[in-house]
């Protein structure tokens, strides 16, 4: 019997339900092209979903909140029709080990307030240390919405794009041109010591600079990730930290309900084997259970160890590019808890203090949660880990959505989402198989310091390590934002040198996930920006 | 969630209009009662009592504590003599106001400075290698502006042992109140200082004092037609004294975003303050520079030709309405059809029945006594009202220093 699908015919493929996939899916559709997604798992985002793994309790399984998602995107895919709805997420609660704690929110004056308890010089260089992040952030903007060009190639765009490049960034002031070269130079620890003094700001400020990256506060080159906290914060109101309705799955839905309403063919449990090659040239899929599917357009959104190495026959690909994605940094380093409760989490630093004008627990709880009382706990747990082993103090970043989105828990009952790094790809002793219980363990006793009757109000426990994350959705070795974002893989370096402008060798093959610039969280302009190359290609 | 000061116990009941407003995070009273004029005319009559607790206040302490004040302040500090007050600005290297504010000598190698913006790691950076030691005292001390016309009459049975009369403008003095000595006594500072243009004090006290002084001050002054004036009431004040506020007349240069919003002492009619012979101070090479080659922007009034304003009114057959409290939208300001810059602040002023405004104008194409015209809007539409520049100093009565 002859194979119908066989004669299935498309103008695109998409490799990969993730927000990533469905932007670009969504951005060719309304083109006009005819498109279809196809989606390994039984939901679609990916890494940006939402399930109900126990009964009544929803998880953000993975990603948890969203920071970078384009306002153009938001604009041009009409996503709040869709269903999106980013809520605000403000507060950000450090408990510390003695009971004390640092909270900071929207309230400037409170903040400060907070601040200056630990040191009155902290408070004051707060509000200039965020001046300097909003002008790095204003520099950096630009880089962040262009296709990045190649600086060795002699293409008149790429001439073009360079000189616009070496332009703007030689008419930033000189010191902001000087705090640049740190920033992209420095740790994170030491950048944030030219203001600060306080361990737990310090603490809390410089873990935003190591998430997703198997490097410690004190590790060169960690400084320029912190900014990622900042550029959310130029574009007009738009907010830098917001949790999404329904959890990061919320965001996948409204970009698939945008998608479909262009006329994308979204297919769930179809995981593809191979991408047909025909004279050099891209032509179709063959899904792992045979069948074929043809179309003039073939993307991956998945991670280039997929893209190059598992899709496409590496042979067919030149030597350099096949040993620059060998060598691609991954190292998964973070896992993530994420715990179904029967009642509301007791901080008992908010215990401590409630009544004496601080954050009444409530708002708090509706914040995030960090789990970094200084830098030295950040860089303890990276030691802890770093032979291959995972962090018995780990750094944990919380967020308790149904505080926020009472949808996602039974009435009264919570859902409680853990980010926790450092947990290592690849043990030195044992398998995650046998230590992913002993990781929840150490996860849960580090919370217990700081919420005494935690464990007895933990209905379920899901834990996911790296290998778990990999198993399950794909992203190699666990590396959360397909490949490190440190500077070594940014902008046109990002996944490989001469391939950071979504086209492959393979004529028709283009990738469109985290691992092409910009670069990994829910920002959605990696599928964007590969999808006007496409339609520029195609043109 | 602003924070009460010292006075919140007091103020609050007093404050019928429940309009707030925060001022560096704490709770300040937009106007007690339900129009602001009568407190504004107590400001300008009688006597005002204004909480003036959230300004910021810095001690500067230790040998080299001069030599750091004038390294910072634009003013030279060494003539500041004890007892003495001085209002300066400072800069950045480039000659770029950060704040301005006062500084008090309280004794020798002791200084208050009083600030707008938090300033505790700018002073101390600028410490580094003098022996001077810069403490942040903002919540040790509540402070309470008294002023207006009779305010030396209240302040005179307040402080009985003090001798108000010698205190001249811009001095202050520790006194105690109570006519004799008792361990009730309470010690404060007193300094013929204000926001208002008027005469005036302001009184310093530990917060735990501070609603003593007020109930005291309340007492007294209630046979001195004292009322509670609030920041809608001073702010009319201070438009009239041509008195800068930070944030809408100028923007500090630690905030400004762009350097087209930074000024110098110069651009704002701080040119006085600029003691370009004192020596070294930051931002000092940048001043010589600019005073050599002319500056971008003059800091002026502008007082608006009513007969001009009202043809505009009465052509949609209204009379002239202006808004009763001093706003700080920016008003375009043009000459030869061409705008020449703007008014950062306006008022209707009640006591010279004039509208009012400060203004930043390109230098030197506009000088006091040229006619410009400012936008006014009538009934949604844009017009040009004519208007004359002046001194930006409206309001200057003779008791402000007598």
């Amino acid at each position: 019997m002859p194979d119908l699908r066989l004669y299935e015919n498309y103008d695109a493929i998409v490799i990969g339900g993730g927000h990533n996939g469905l932007v670009t899916s969504a951005y060719l559709a309304k083109a006009g092209l005819k498109v279809l997604v196809l989606e390994q798992r039984h939901v679609l985002g990916g890494a940006s979903s939402t399930e109900e793994i126990f009964p009544g309790y929803k998880f953000s399984v993975f990603s948890y909140v969203v920071s970078l998602l384009r306002p153009e995107i938001i604009r041009e895919l009409d996503l709040p029709k869709h269903g999106l709805a980013i809520l605000p997420l403000e507060s950000t609660l450090t408990p510390l080990p003695g009971g004390d704690f640092l909270y900071r929110d929207a309230d400037h004056y409170r903040t400060i307030q907070e601040i200056s308890r630990f040191s009155p010089r902290d408070a004051d260089a707060y509000e200039d240390y965020s001046r300097t992040m909003y002008f790095m952030a204003k520099a950096v903007k630009y880089i962040l919405g262009i296709q990045p060009p190649d600086p060795t190639s002699l293409n008149p765009n790429d001439l073009a794009g360079l000189y616009r490049l070496a332009r703007h960034f030689l008419n930033l002031p000189e010191d902001q041109l000087h705090t640049l070269v740190r920033l992209m130079t420095m740790s994170s620890a030491d950048f944030l010591e030219r203001w600060f003094e306080s361990e737990p700001l310090m603490g809390t400020l410089s873990a935003s600079g190591i998430i997703g990256t198997f490097l410690g506060p004190r590790s060169p080159g960690t400084a320029y990730v912190l900014l990622h906290h900042y550029m959310g914060e130029i574009d007009g109101n738009f907010r830098s930290w917001g949790y999404a309705k329904g959890g990061t799955g919320g965001i996948s839905q409204a970009i698939a309900g945008a998608a479909r309403s262009s006329g994308v063919e979204i297919r769930l449990n179809s995981p593809v084997s191979e991408v047909v090659v025909k004279n050099g040239r891209a032509v179709g899929v063959a899904l792992r259970d045979g069948k074929e599917i043809a179309a003039k357009v073939i993307v991956s959104s998945l991670d280039p160890n997929q893209t190059f190495l598992k899709l496409v026959d590496p042979n067919i690909l030149p030597v350099d590019l096949v040993s620059s994605v060998r060598k691609y940094v991954y190292r998964g380093s973070s896992g993530k808890v994420n715990l179904a409760l029967d009642a509301a989490p007791n901080l008992v630093c908010l215990d401590m203090r409630s009544g004496d004008g601080v954050p009444q627990s409530k708002t708090a709880l509706r914040g995030a949660i960090s789990i970094s009382p200084s830098v030295d706990y950040i860089e303890r747990a990276y030691d802890q880990a770093k032979y291959g082993d995972f962090s018995q103090r780990p750094y944990i970043d919380i967020i308790i959505p149904s505080m926020i989105d009472p949808g996602m828990a039974p009435p009264g009952k919570h859902v409680m989402s853990c980010f926790v790094q450092y947990a290592a790809y690849s043990l030195e002793k044992g398998s995650w198989e046998q230590r992913r219980e002993a990781f929840g363990d150490a996860v849960v006793d580090t919370l217990c310091e700081y919420i005494p009757n935690l464990k007895d109000i933990i209905v379920y426990r899901q834990v996911l390590t790296p290998y778990d994350i990999e198993q399950s959705i794909g992203l190699t070795e666990g590396n959360i934002f397909q490949g490190e974002l440190s500077l070594s893989q940014l902008f046109f370096l990002r996944p490989a040198p001469g391939y950071a402008n979504y086209r492959t060798p393979v004529k028709g093959y283009y990738q469109c996930g985290s691992a092409t610039h910009p670069g990994g969280g829910i920002s959605g302009a990696p599928g964007r920006l590969a999808a006007l190359r496409i339609l520029k290609d195609l043109r | 969630m602003p924070i009460p000061t010292p006075f919140h116990s007091r103020t609050a009941p007093l404050c019928e209009s429940n309009e707030w407003r925060t001022w560096s995070g704490y709770l300040a009273a937009s106007l007690y009662q339900v129009t602001h004029e009568t407190e504004y005319y107590a400001i300008r009559n009688s006597v005002a009592l204004i909480d003036v607790s959230p300004l910021y206040k810095y001690e500067v302490r230790g040998p080299d504590a001069v030599r750091l004040l004038n390294r910072v302040m634009t003013r030279d500090i060494a003539r500041c003599a004890v007892g003495q007050v001085m209002y300066t600005p400072w800069c950045d290297d480039e000659g770029k106001i950060i704040d301005d504010g006062t500084v008090a000598c309280l004794e020798n190698d002791r200084y208050r400075v009083t600030a707008a913006d938090p300033n505790l790691v700018w002073f101390q950076d600028s410490a580094i290698g003098l022996d001077a030691e810069v403490a942040d005292v903002s919540s040790d001390l509540a402070a309470l502006a008294v002023q207006g016309p009779n305010s030396r009459q209240v302040l005179k049975r307040l402080l009985p042992k003090t001798d108000l009369d010698a205190l001249r403008y811009y001095r202050l003095t520790h006194a105690q109140t109570g006519a004799r000595s008792s361990p009730r006594n309470i010690n404060l500072t007193v300094s013929r200082t204000g926001y208002t243009g008027d005469l005036g004090y302001e009184l310093w006290m530990e917060p735990k004092h501070a609603e003593a002084v007020w109930d005291m001050l309340m007492e007294i002054g209630a046979k001195y037609g004292m009322l509670p004036a609030g920041m809608v009431a001073l702010d009319i004040a201070r438009i009239e004294a041509g008195l800068l506020l930070i944030d809408v007349d100028y923007i500090s240069s630690r905030k400004a975003l762009i350097p087209d919003q930074k000024s110098s002492p110069f651009e704002l009619g701080l040119g006085w303050t600029a003691d370009l012979e004192k020596g070294y101070f930051i931002g000092r090479d940048a001043l010589i520079e600019e005073k050599r080659r002319g500056s971008k922007w003059q800091f002026t009034g502008i007082e608006v030709d009513w007969n001009s304003l009202e043809s505009l009114f009465s052509a949609a057959d209204l009379p002239p309405t202006v808004a009763g409290r001093a706003s700080r939208l920016s008003l375009p300001v043009y000459k030869y059809n061409r705008q020449i810059g703007y008014a950062s602040s306006h008022t209707f002023s009640p006591i010279l029945k004039k509208y009012i405004a400060l203004a930043s104008l390109n230098y030197p194409l506009a000088m006091p006594g040229d006619n410009v015209e400012i936008e006014i809007t009538v009934e949604h539409v844009r017009h040009r009202a004519k208007a004359l520049i002046t001194s930006p100093q409206f309001y200057n009565p003779i008791r402000k220093r007598a």
